[in-house]
């Protein structure tokens, strides 16, 4: 399809700054990329997908400069979690701050070193699920992300670790524009559990492609950063194999502009992809989550928990839908999602979307918006528990289907007391 | 203990009366019973004195040991000392009961000036009261009355009044939907708590129910007013007699 004109000469203007190295075995990969990307144009209003998000700010040449979030003196996101640290300052691995890359039963290389190097795996990874995923649907802003990646890390788990890999993304400079991209490869029977926190950058273009293997299991949390007018647009591309899970849960508190994409397949048959999300936005605050589950094989299931709270004209959107390919019988598919709105100047837009090609699966969807139940809250406060606390303890209870996907009881709690002290700071 | 003089309420969003000037007062330690046909006001007034939205109040006060509750929000009478048990208890999916509880009583006593309670004695209280409730473990743990039957939420009421230990206790409708043992139940689990100045006001249909729970004074309510006061005979009429020649005898 030829790209306007317009559109051809605003994807040259994006990218005419940036860097392109194609050398080495990633050199194919980031040309193919670039290929991809030329022929697809930089989204647009027009495009189904972009309707409700406005990609403007994705799409400027120069990332907006965003004020460094001061956390005062809240702990950082897993400081009380045993884990393996990786730290990148502003989109660049800083092996000072970094525990040594050393875990057993795991490899880990530095995208930017292992360029030169034969990493046959890889090679069969980077890029590729990415380019699986554009389509039906096209994510003009990943195929970006292979082709430019300034640093990202190439993870092969061959046995379960002891700990998580705790990747830690500082944001230090007001203006920084960030391309991260990492490979993860979960080898059959291994079991891992990949963190992430913080903003990484003004504007950060984040992709992640996952392989897990056959019986091999995925646990993904993150804690995007909470620099109120940072952008960031982030896509997961996982190929789930035979009797193996994928569970991503991602807790969004503040930020201008958030673009999250899962896009998941389900390849091998009695497998589980889970993906879930708690966003909480308060003001000038636009989250997308955009979900796409394909069973392309017997007996899987998959969930969609996404749970928004919206005050001072916040805008949530969730796009979402399940594919169920021709043979993927008795598919299970679950998917909510809802918001609760404090307020009455705030914007829920769903998209909940089915098809379905095999004719014994069990599909569900459903998509709410609403206020607090004042019923309750009357209930609470009648038990003397204050206006305020009584709020927060339901809005919490809003969100506590989304948190219960995460199976880590430690990490689930710090995710829950951040959730907690967010409220409790926006409590007017 | 409670004071209540010529109480007019109406909805706060149509032009609808619900309460014509009601006087109650209720004594340190005295059980009161209202009775009276459906639609006379009874849950309206407990929903009034415990500051529920939706209602307005055009006349009148209501004083708890001499405080105006009309002015409080909702849990500074709570904290004051009032407690209602509803008679439809709300479900909250979300919130585990123990918060629930715990919450609650912390609240209460930090709105007093105490000290917390300890997550040990917490703990330990709760099962003790729980027991005697026969609420068990597992009804603990579920989220507020999601799942419960209705009797489990009658008693979960009651718990939370013996976790909370209010002054002036309203019960509304508590018995209704109660088989005989579960009555039983939560009738001990209020005598349990009679006593030491405590006092109550018992809203119910039957005279089952006070049978268990013996009140000093019985009143009469219909069509948002008090028609008719009197002991604890004046139950065994209603029961007998029904409502008709109390309600001819008011007009
Ligand atoms: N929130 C409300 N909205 C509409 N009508 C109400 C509301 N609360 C009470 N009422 C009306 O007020 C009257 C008294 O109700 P209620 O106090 O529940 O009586 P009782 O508890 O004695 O059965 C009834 O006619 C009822 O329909
Ligand atoms: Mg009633």
């Amino acid at each position: 399809m030829a790209v306007l004109q317009s559109k051809q000469d605003a994807l040259q203007a994006r990218i005419a700054a940036l860097s392109f190295a194609p050398q080495g075995w990633l050199g194919a990969a980031r040309s193919d990329a670039l290929a991809r990307l030329t022929a697809m144009g930089l989204p647009g209003k027009r495009d189904e997908y972009w309707r409700y998000t406005d990609p403007t700010g994705l799409n400027a040449v120069e990332a907006a400069s965003v004020n460094l979030f001061d956390p005062g003196d809240e702990p950082a996101p897993f400081s009380g979690v045993d884990r393996l640290k990786i730290v990148f300052v502003d989109g660049v691995f800083d092996a000072s701050q970094s525990d040594a890359l050393a875990l057993e039963g795991v490899k880990i290389e530095r995208l930017s070193d292992a360029a030169e190097a034969d990493i046959h795996w890889a090679s069969g990874l980077y890029g590729v699920l990415e380019t699986r995923g554009q389509s039906p649907v096209q994510r003009p802003f990943a195929a970006l992300n292979s082709a430019f990646a300034g640093d990202g890390l190439l993870i092969r788990v061959t046995q379960t670790p002891s700990k998580p890999i705790s990747l830690i993304y500082q944001h230090k400079a007001m203006t920084s524009d960030v391309i991260l991209h990492h490979c993860i490869k979960v080898e059959s029977g291994a079991e891992v559990t990949i963190l992430e926190n913080g903003a990484a950058a003004a504007r950060l273009n984040h992709v992640m492609e996952i392989e897990v293997a056959d019986g091999a299991r995925f646990h993904h949390i993150r804690a995007q950063g909470r620099a109120h007018t940072r952008q960031a647009v982030t896509h997961l591309f996982a190929r789930i194999g035979r009797n193996a899970a994928f569970k991503s849960f991602t807790l969004t508190a503040n930020g201008r502009l958030t673009r999250n994409d899962a896009v998941l397949e389900l390849l091998g048959a009695d497998s589980v992809a889970h993906v879930a999300g708690a966003a909480l936005g308060d003001g000038d605050f636009h989250h997308d989550d955009t979900v796409f589950i394909t069973h392309a094989a017997e007996r899987c299931e998959s969930r969609q928990v996404f749970k928004k709270v919206l005050k001072n004209g916040a805008i949530g959107v969730f796009q979402g839908k399940i594919l169920v390919k021709q043979g993927a019988q008795k598919t299970d598919g679950y998917q909510i999602s809802q918001a609760l709105m404090l307020d009455g100047d705030s914007q829920f837009l769903a998209k909940p979307e089915l098809e379905i090609y095999a004719d014994d699966v069990k599909c569900s969807h459903g998509s709410t918006s609403g206020a607090i139940d004042e019923t309750a809250l009357f209930y609470l406060r009648s038990r003397g528990v204050p206006l305020r606390q009584a709020q927060s303890l339901l809005v919490l209870a809003f969100l506590a289907e989304a948190i219960s996907e995460i199976e880590d009881d430690v990490i689930s709690e710090d995710i829950r007391q951040r959730l907690q002290s967010w409220l409790a700071r926006h409590e007017h | 203990m409670l004071e209540i003089n010529n109480l007019h309420v109406k909805l706060e969003e149509e032009d609808k009366i619900i309460l014509r000037g009601v006087n109650l007062k209720i004594g340190a330690g005295e059980v009161h019973a209202i009775m009276g046909p459906n639609g006379s006001g009874k849950s309206t007034l407990s929903y009034v004195l415990s500051g529920r939205d939706g209602y307005e109040v055009t006349e009148g006060s209501a004083k708890l040991e001499g405080a105006e509750l009309l002015e409080m929000e909702p849990e500074a009478r709570a904290a004051a000392g009032l407690f209602l048990a509803f008679q439809y208890p709300v479900e909250i999916p979300g919130v585990g009961n123990m918060t629930f509880l715990r919450t609650a009583v912390n609240a209460q006593r930090k709105a007093r000036g105490e000290a917390e309670i300890s997550a040990g004695d917490f703990l330990k209280l709760v099962r003790e009261k729980a027991k005697a409730l026969q609420i068990d473990a597992e009804m603990l743990k579920r989220p507020v009355n999601v799942g419960f039957s209705g009797g489990e939420k009658k008693r979960n009421e009651i718990l939370q009044m013996a976790m909370l230990e209010p002054k002036m206790c309203i019960l509304d409708e508590t018995d209704s939907g109660l088989d005989v043992d579960a009555m039983k139940l939560v009738a001990e689990g209020v005598n349990a708590l009679r006593g030491a100045g405590r006092s109550f006001l018992v809203i119910t249909h039957y005279q089952r129910l006070l049978d268990h729970i013996k009140p000093d004074f019985v009143h009469i309510m219909a069509a948002g007013r008090i028609i008719k006061t009197g002991g604890p005979e004046l139950a065994l009429e209603v029961e007998n007699n029904g409502y008709a020649d109390l309600l001819a005898e008011g007009v």
